[in-house]
């Protein structure tokens, strides 16, 4: 069976193969493991760019298989990051204060360390108590089970919900937008349990770990590039086959599907709830790199820029995703970096930080109108021609 | 016979408009039946009921020896229980394969963890073969759906029908836009699929109606107007009426 899957889809071995190149070519050129060229902030930029290629392919199973078009996929990939933060902060801050403490003359007792502890993570929010929602953050394996289970559970309560009242077309990607603001909104409280505002920080710090960050920058990005060549079989292994052949019915005729006799409603609870899965998983591995996760993070335009990344790169296949995420997120971080050479019109000076947005809109819609197909069209071509090729021979 | 499909009493109304009007209709195991009628009579809507996209106002309607209503159901599980359908306009999935379309409607487990772990079994890959040889698209089986001839996609569709395995067909308009031998051919496949299971089949055109040879039933204004065979039902006055009206 996986045989003849992977034989059927050598695209997929294709991938990996790059995919393992380029970790390879990384690590030799880390400041950590290698002989130095990259810098170990260069390595997180690329770390977090395969993780939002991960969300990406998730983007694409969802809208560019199934037809859904969620714009509130990037809530669940906050949420991910949120689950491992809370293990994250609270351990780390734990460390801190049990060191702190360790010299006080009579040993602080359970109380006075969670206490202590509550303290430096809620000082910011005006309170110094644990939040409910922090019961199991002293531990890491609750807490990464967290990471699917709390994103997982809302993808699945709200799918249910829409779909089963069958809201499609716009009228569903509006509800995914509410969906995430509503959530954004939320966590901005202080009151949240979640730091308002200020978000969780510290991220890249692991506790206990005594590596510099040369090294643990490199172990994610590692973790990374697993995720993201696990979650593309996966996606592949989904999309193929006679239960992607139904998710293509889906996105091109859902009526008639049901009148074959599936309950259309049921596939797109489960893609969906997947999906959103993928989402997490990717967003709990890009947080820690990032250092801090804040609820802006999940503000509706970032669902909204996942969209326009996987129709740049070509939606409906899944190297498109990979491609136009990664394509489009570090072209953004250099733009608004300040890295791009600003353009002097003499008139008028383009500066880049402020048009980039202008510049991504604008490819947007060119890619919509004249190649629908993205970038991942033009490869399509190539093969397509080469193909061709050899059926004459 | 034991009836398969009864149909009671059942009107609709869109809008202020009674598209069905107190329409009763019955149909048998293995039986072949035409309904015609004129363009608005509700032939499309009657089959909206049964397969559960419309819901009627009133009336009932009944399925299997068991007497099981359709109406409580869903789409796809009228369908799961054995009501296959072919659209008015053909309707395969244009983006996917001949064999694709054929495999998605075999009869097999339609759960999506069943449909997850599915391979296709050499018998299934018969089956397809064998179906598409019964509609003509034996060599184009890896062709898309959607590069075929309009006479083809409506052959696919019934074969995905016929693929299904459904106990009554309902067949709306099968031979428009086909060839003359294209119609030829179709009515065969129906008739021979009449020997196994109800079939019914909307159609305007009375040649093909009078080549399938079994009992009429006319619709007018959303009810029945008449039933018998073909030349019983063209020598009442009020078909005959009907149509002169036109
Ligand atoms: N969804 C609908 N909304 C409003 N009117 C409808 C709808 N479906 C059908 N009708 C009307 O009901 C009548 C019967 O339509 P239909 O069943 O399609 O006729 P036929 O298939 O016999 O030509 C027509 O007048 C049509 O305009
Ligand atoms: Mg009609």
């Amino acid at each position: 069976m996986k045989r003849s899957f992977i034989a059927k889809n050598p695209s997929v071995l294709i991938f990996l193969a790059i995919l393992a190149l380029f970790t390879l070519l990384i690590t030799v050129m880390s400041e950590g493991f290698g002989v130095g060229g990259i810098s170990t902030s260069f390595i997180k930029t690329l770390g977090k760019t395969l993780c939002l290629c991960l969300i990406a392919l998730a983007m694409d199973v969802i809208w560019g298989y199934t037809g859904i078009l969620s714009l509130g996929h990037f809530a669940f990939f906050g949420l991910g990051g949120y689950m491992i933060g809370m293990w994250l902060m609270y351990e780390r801050t734990r460390l801190i204060v049990v060191d702190s403490l360790a010299q006080a003359e009579i040993p602080p007792t359970d109380g006075e360390v969670i206490d202590a502890i509550g303290n430096q993570i809620f000082g910011v929010v005006g309170s110094s108590d644990f939040p409910l929602i922090w019961a199991f953050a002293d531990s890491l394996m609750i807490q990464l089970m967290l990471v699917v289970l709390v994103p997982g559970l809302l993808a699945l309560v709200f799918g249910w919900l829409a779909f089963r009242s069958r809201v499609t077309g716009v009228y569903l990607s509006i509800l995914t937008q509410a969906m995430t603001l509503a959530l954004a909104l939320y966590l901005f409280q202080n009151d949240s349990g979640l730091r308002g505002n200020n978000g969780l920080s510290g991220l890249q710090n692991l506790p206990g770990v005594t590596a510099s960050q040369d090294h643990v920058s490199l172990w994610f990005f590692w973790a990374s590039a697993a995720a993201l060549g696990g979650g593309y079989v996966l996606c592949a292994w989904l999309v193929s086959g006679k239960f992607g052949s139904v998710l293509r019915a889906i996105r091109d005729n859902e009526a008639r599907v049901r009148f074959l006799g599936y309950s259309v409603e049921m596939y797109k609870l489960v893609i969906f709830t997947l999906t959103a899965c993928i989402a997490a998983i990717a967003g709990a591995l890009y947080y820690p790199q990032a250092g801090i996760i804040n609820p802006a993070e999940i503000a509706p335009i970032a669902s909204i820029y996942l969209a326009v990344w996987v129709a740049i790169g070509g939606r409906g296949r899944l190297y498109g995703a990979v491609i136009g995420a990664a394509f489009v997120s570090l072209l953004s971080t250099w733009f608004t970096g300040g890295q791009a050479p600003d353009i002097n019109l003499g008139f008028y000076t383009i500066k880049w930080v402020d048009w980039w947005l202008v510049l991504l809109g604008l490819s947007f819609v060119l890619v919509t109108l004249f190649a629908p197909k993205g970038i991942g069209g033009l490869i399509d071509i190539f093969t397509d021609r080469r193909a061709a090729k050899e059926a004459k021979q | 016979m034991s009836t398969l499909l009864e149909v009671s009493g059942v009107s609709v109304t869109f809008d202020g408009f009674r598209a069905i009007n107190n329409l009763s209709f019955q149909i048998a195991e293995a039986e072949m039946r035409a309904v015609i009628g004129p363009n608005g009579a509700g032939k499309t809507t009657f089959m909206d009921i049964v397969t559960g996209k419309t819901r009627p106002d009133e009336g009932r309607v009944i399925w299997g020896e068991k007497s099981v209503s359709l109406l409580g159901m869903n789409e796809a599980k009228i369908a799961q229980a054995g009501v296959g359908r072919k659209f008015q306009k053909p309707t395969v999935f244009e983006d996917q394969s001949v064999q694709e379309n054929l495999l998605m409607a075999l009869q097999n487990k339609r759960g999506w963890l069943a449909v997850l772990r599915y391979r296709p079994s050499p018998e299934d890959l018969v089956k397809v073969v064998d179906l598409a040889e019964k509609i003509g698209l034996k060599d184009q089986l890896f062709r898309k759906s959607g590069e075929l001839s309009h006479g083809q996609k409506q052959w696919l569709e019934i074969g995905m029908l016929l693929a299904q395995e459904p106990r009554l067909l309902l067949v709306d308009e099968p031979a428009a836009g086909m060839t003359p031998a294209e119609r030829e051919h179709t009515t065969d496949i129906l008739v021979e699929a009449a020997k196994t299971r109800a079939v019914v089949v909307v159609e305007h055109d009375m040649e093909f109606v009078r080549r399938l040879n079994c009992k009429v039933t006319v619709l007018h204004e959303g009810a029945v107007l008449a039933e018998g065979s073909l030349d019983h039902v063209t020598s009442d006055q009020n078909v005959i009426d009907v149509y002169l009206e036109r």
